[in-house]
């Protein structure tokens, strides 16, 4: 379903400040996957997301989605099918509207000059139920009001209103607090698994990044270093994927060093 | 007696002209409050409202020969907004497609617009209406005999400013103006939502210059002629009586500041008012705005911070001993 192909992106190009944040990786996710994200910070995980997302248009290469070309088609276009939670929860929502006015907004029903129903009003209740955080008791506050971890749970619930066809989540609980981070997973792996959506999800936390999902990869210096999927990755633990990432980023540095000599 | 005539016949002034500027306020809400940009051709786009709306009223507009005369002064009012549209459009398009800056945006087109407005008036430097029929001199025929017939300015504009703020109210509770308020508040969140900004940002745009160039018209038609000057400071003037507004109406449904919007101007035309009446000079209006525009936002700014202040000293006494 998604397709990059030999995708490379440099910030601020000329420059002093010069940094190829993707250099020439080139992925592919089938329909229905769920696959984790790891890798040092820097790494390129977040710039990733924004290329696939169209936050960011890449250098060169190609970007397809079920088989269209979107490497050029704009970030409004693209979110049509693709949802995102950004690793700021403050990204993702308006804090100056209401929860409802914000859950509207992403739901994108009705025409231009139609107005909150009583019946999205209802879905809007039903869903933030779910979180079992309260919101649904809170609809006209204000989303500036909430917590980090409040609006990230509601930009959860934002994204996938309409459930989209592939749904990045950039490290969308490492604001919230153990509890609310575990309560937060669960809803979204319950919502990935009833939408049978394609997720691509980014974590630190490495022992989470092999329990969730079918599928991990590890980027490092802007590429794909390690891809695990199956049964070799049903019996991968926390300190094999260690000790891996220490070899193969070892050895990346070995080739920078040698051709640099 | 005469105390009390000259007291009502100064309200009524102030209300016909609050009332004007009211409806520039209620621009500005839109774009500088909603979308969070500050629109610098408001004064430009208020003279344009003016000019467009004076020669149509004249009938001296192109495609206005043979229009019945009975007709010209609402036809002004309609191209007036059109106007206003087409010059917020400009505005639009020089930030969202020209990378141009949204301030240096707007300055440019003000620019552009004293030679627009001249060419429009075919070089002359005043419109004068005063020979021809506007809405004012419609409704003051219409109210003859009766005792509503020296407040039928107040009533139309009551009127016009009514429909506008209720038009606001509704609009922005539809999913478009819904849209603007978030491109004002999150522009990323505005995209993921599969919403183009540069729609939202032209729609607002286009919409907030339509009530400014309408409030052009309508002085321009109150005050029977419009030159090229008479907009010059009136963006200063609208933003002093938005944020004296808003400081009435902070914390409230949007329905409330919408209206606060128009008490804002209304208790900046009566502040003026009284100073007249104390002697200042009719000249020192700018002046007056600039300094309750400067005042407005910093006494919310040194308010915060020495509040500030003061809470890390406290703490820092308590600490101490
Ligand atoms: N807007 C930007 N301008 C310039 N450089 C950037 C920008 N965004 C990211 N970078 C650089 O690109 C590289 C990759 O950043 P990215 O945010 O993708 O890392 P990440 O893997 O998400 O890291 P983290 O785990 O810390 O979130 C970093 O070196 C970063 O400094
Ligand atoms: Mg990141």
């Amino acid at each position: 379903m998604l397709d990059i192909r030999n995708v490379s992106l440099t910030f601020d190009p000329g420059t002093m400040d010069e940094k190829k944040a993707i250099r020439n990786l080139s992925f592919h996710a089938d329909k229905g996957e769920f696959i984790t994200v790891i890798g040092a910070n820097g790494a390129g995980k977040s710039t990733l997301f924004s290329v696939i997302s169209g936050g960011n248009r890449v250098d060169c290469g190609q970007i397809l989605l079920d088989g269209n070309d979107i490497t050029n088609v704009p970030e409004h276009i693209r979110s049509r099918r693709i949802g995102r939670l950004f690793q700021d929860p403050m990204k993702g929502s308006a804090p100056g509207m209401t929860i409802e006015e914000n859950l509207f907004l992403a739901a994108g029903h009705g025409g231009w000059f139609a107005g909150v129903s009583k019946s999205d009003r209802e879905r809007f209740r039903e869903r933030l139920s779910a979180l079992g955080m309260g919101l649904e008791d809170r609809m006209n506050h204000k989303v500036g009001l909430l917590s980090g971890g409040q609006r990230q749970a509601l930009t959860l619930i934002m994204a996938t209103l309409n459930p989209p066809d592939l749904l990045l989540l950039d490290e969308h609980t490492a604001a919230l607090d153990p509890g609310t981070a575990e309560k937060v997973l669960k809803v979204t792996s319950d919502i990935v698994r009833e939408n049978k959506l394609t997720c691509m999800m980014i974590t630190h936390n490495m022992q989470s990044a092999l329990d969730l999902g079918t599928r991990t990869v590890m980027m490092d210096h802007g590429n794909i270093i390690l891809d695990y999927s199956g049964d070799e990755r049903a019996h991968l633990t926390v300190n094999d994927l260690m000790k891996s990432f220490r070899e193969k980023s070892g050895a990346a540095l070995n080739n920078d060093r040698m051709l640099l000599s | 007696m005469e105390f009390l005539e000259t007291l009502l016949s100064l309200g009524q002034s102030t209300l016909e002209q609050g009332l004007i500027t009211s409806l520039t306020v209620l621009a500005l809400f839109l774009s500088y409050s909603m979308l969070n940009v500050c629109d610098l051709s408001t004064d430009g786009c208020y003279a344009l409202g003016a000019i467009v709306g004076g020669m149509v009223a004249k009938g001296e507009f192109p495609l206005m020969s043979g229009v019945s005369p009975a007709l010209l002064p609402f036809l002004s009012l309609l191209f007036a907004m059109l106007f206003g549209a087409m010059s917020g459009f400009l505005v639009s398009l020089l930030q969202t497609r020209m990378g141009i800056n949204s301030l240096l945006a707007g300055i440019v087109v003000n620019t552009g617009l004293y030679s627009v407005n001249m060419a429009i008036m075919k070089g002359s430097p005043l419109v004068s209406i005063a020979r021809n029929d506007t809405v004012f001199t419609l409704t003051k025929k219409l109210f003859k005999g009766t005792p509503l017939y020296d407040w039928s300015a107040v009533i139309v504009l009551a009127l016009i400013v009514a429909l506008v703020c209720v038009f606001l109210f509704f609009f922005l509770r539809t999913r478009l103006g819904l849209a603007i308020r978030a491109t004002g508040d999150n522009d990323a969140m505005v995209k993921a939502s599969s919403i183009n900004p540069i729609m939202t940002t032209t729609v607002a745009l286009c919409i907030s210059n339509s009530f400014t160039a309408l409030a052009g018209c309508l002085m321009a038609q109150f005050s029977k002629s419009a030159d090229v000057n008479v907009g010059s400071g009136v963006v200063t003037i609208a933003l002093a009586s938005l944020l004296i507004g808003h400081t009435f109406f902070k914390k409230t449904g949007m329905g409330l500041r919408i209206f606060g919007m128009v008490v804002g101007a209304l208790v900046f035309r009566t502040v003026y008012t009284v100073a007249l009446r104390f002697n200042m000079p009719a000249y020192m209006l700018k002046a007056v705005s600039s300094l309750i525009v400067i005042l407005a936002v910093f006494v919310p700014y040194i308010t915060a911070k020495t509040a500030k202040r003061r809470h890390f000293s406290e703490e820092r006494r308590s600490k101490n001993a």
